[in-house]
């Protein structure tokens, strides 16, 4: 594995390993002194052509806990804004010795023209390319329930496990999301049956080709027991129609609120929920869902930091070519 | 083995076994006596294996100690330290995956730690071991004990207590088996030469 690319992209194998060595790292977040040395004197470029918190933070915190030296760069404020071009600003980062490179851009397929096109020599991981994939956030989402469905929230005993048979509902802004893209792929790699549960306006074209099904009705998806339920971000920035009539019809019919995560522990006591955040509190999530028992939102983020640790580690620490 | 003067065909393998189950429980069962005596008993002291086999071998160790000193809780003073991230040729080996590294629920600040390993080669396992015992904790003292020590030693390092000296080439391969990862228990010794055909 030379790029983290797309989590289509990934083998069981590589998806199971790529799960377990997060588990091992994320071990090691709970000591006290929480940085290894294992990537000593690489460089890797955090390279954000839009705007991010969250990931561009984790990535960050990922690098530097594995003592890499981390350059970020925002296209706010650079010469991006100037009119420089994706390709001069990665023989720039070439030029300066980067060994990784993260990139998150508006364009979908800019991580794969860059690492195809010979402009780095470095690994290239994608954090968000448009609304095509985000695979680290997929490996972080199946990371988590594994943990909790499989290793009953204890790190490692799940190693070497997959998903298989595992049922997870996605809800939400399918149209314009990346990470329901990447968990369908991820999630079916990994043995687990997806259903995508959204209003026709917001699930895009050809998704009758994805390896899972679709669903207009959220309650009917929720009373077929599902063990996970993934509420996706309304894009509230990429709405330039009008995808439905108003947001409270939306947060009615497709939103998660308390009553329908009490409907889903009566049949799943086990359920999980998942949020990729930022969250829109009061249109696809309730504050009292997200904050409720079943919600591992706030440990969706502990858990990026480890999942992204093992991305880099897996992608740079080996063998010299 | 890209080597083509090593391919299987024109290789001959000389393989003997240096140590029979019953030579390694016996050589365990010194090491036990050697490190309460050196301890002057049983107090502070912490067994962490280097995994996996070192792992495996701490345990054994702690069962010993348990058996000649009641006093000693096996389960509690047994851990196990991964040395991955620590390692100094990460770069020119194939990708390792990290093992777990399990530490006594008490921690192991102002114990006596013995780190345990099956093969002692170089030192350089040894060196990123030391370095992740450090970020663990502060331990009182820190020694060595491992089932072989093969000799061509690149580091300033010695082991505390030997199983068996065994000097070996650089060319010969030392495996250790142990019954609980390979269904047997043996230490065995491979020589490979170019066969002359």
């Amino acid at each position: 594995m030379k790029h983290l690319l797309s989590a289509a992209d990934l083998t069981r194998e590589q998806a199971v390993r790529l799960l377990d060595v997060a588990e091992q790292m994320a071990a090691t977040q709970q000591r006290e002194i929480k940085k290894l040395p294992a990537l000593r004197g690489r460089t890797v470029v955090n390279l954000f052509f839009e705007d991010s918190t969250r990931t561009r933070l984790s990535f960050e915190t990922a690098a530097k806990r594995l003592s890499a030296d981390v350059i970020t760069f925002s296209a706010k404020g650079s010469s991006v804004s100037k009119g420089e071009s994706l390709k001069d600003t990665a023989l720039t980062l070439q030029a300066m010795g980067a060994d990784a490179v993260v990139i998150r851009h508006a364009s979908s397929g800019a991580p794969h023209r860059l690492a195809e096109k010979g402009w780095t020599s470095g690994a290239v991981l994608n954090a968000g390319d448009g609304t095509h994939e985000h695979p680290t956030q997929a490996l972080l989402d199946t990371f988590t329930l594994r943990k909790h469905l499989v290793g009953g929230g204890q790190l490692g005993a799940a190693a070497g496990a997959d998903l298989a048979g595992r049922r997870v509902v996605v809800v939400g802004d399918v149209l314009h999301s990346r990470v329901a893209r990447s968990n369908v792929h991820l999630l079916h790699t990994l043995g687990a049956r997806v259903t995508l549960v959204a209003p026709p306006t917001l699930l895009p074209l050809g998704v009758e080709t994805w390896p899972c099904e679709v669903s207009y009705d959220l309650d009917a998806a929720l009373g077929e027991a599902p063990d996970a339920l993934m509420a996706l971000r309304v894009q509230l920035e990429r709405m330039n129609a009008a995808y439905f009539p108003s947001a409270r019809e939306y947060s009615r019919r497709y939103g998660v609120t308390a009553e329908r995560m009490a409907a889903l522990t009566a049949l799943t006591p086990h359920a999980q929920l998942l949020h990729p955040g930022p969250m829109n509190r009061g249109l696809e999530i309730t504050a009292e869902a997200a904050d409720g028992p079943r919600s591992r939102v706030v440990e969706q983020v502990t858990n990026g930091v480890a999942v992204r640790m093992a991305a880099l580690y897996l992608l740079l620490a080996g063998e010299e070519e | 083995m890209a080597d083509a003067r090593l391919s299987p065909e024109n290789v001959t393998v000389h393989a003997s076994t240096v140590l029979d189950a019953s030579e390694i429980s016996r050589s365990l069962t010194r090491i036990a006596h050697e490190l309460l005596e050196r301890n002057k008993g049983p107090q502070g002291l912490v067994l962490m294996g280097i995994p996996r086999r070192g792992t495996l071998l701490a345990r054994r160790l702690a069962e010993r100690l348990e058996q000649v000193e009641p006093g000693f809780d096996a389960a509690a003073c047994t851990g196990s330290l991964d040395v991955t991230m620590h390692r100094d040729d990460l770069r020119r080996n194939p990708t390792r995956a990290p093992e777990p590294t399990t530490l006594p629920a008490a921690g192991i600040d102002g114990t006596t730690v013995v780190l345990v390993d099956d093969v002692l080669y170089s030192g350089r396992t040894v060196r990123a071991a030391l370095d992740a015992l450090s970020d663990l904790g502060r331990p009182r003292a820190v020694r060595l004990a491992v089932l072989v020590d093969r000799g061509h030693r690149e580091l300033p390092i010695r082991a505390d207590h030997v199983g068996k000296n065994l000097p070996t080439s650089t060319s010969e391969r030392v495996y250790v088996r142990l019954v609980e990862t390979d269904g047997v228990d043996e230490v065995r010794i491979e020589s490979r030469e170019a066969g002359t055909s």
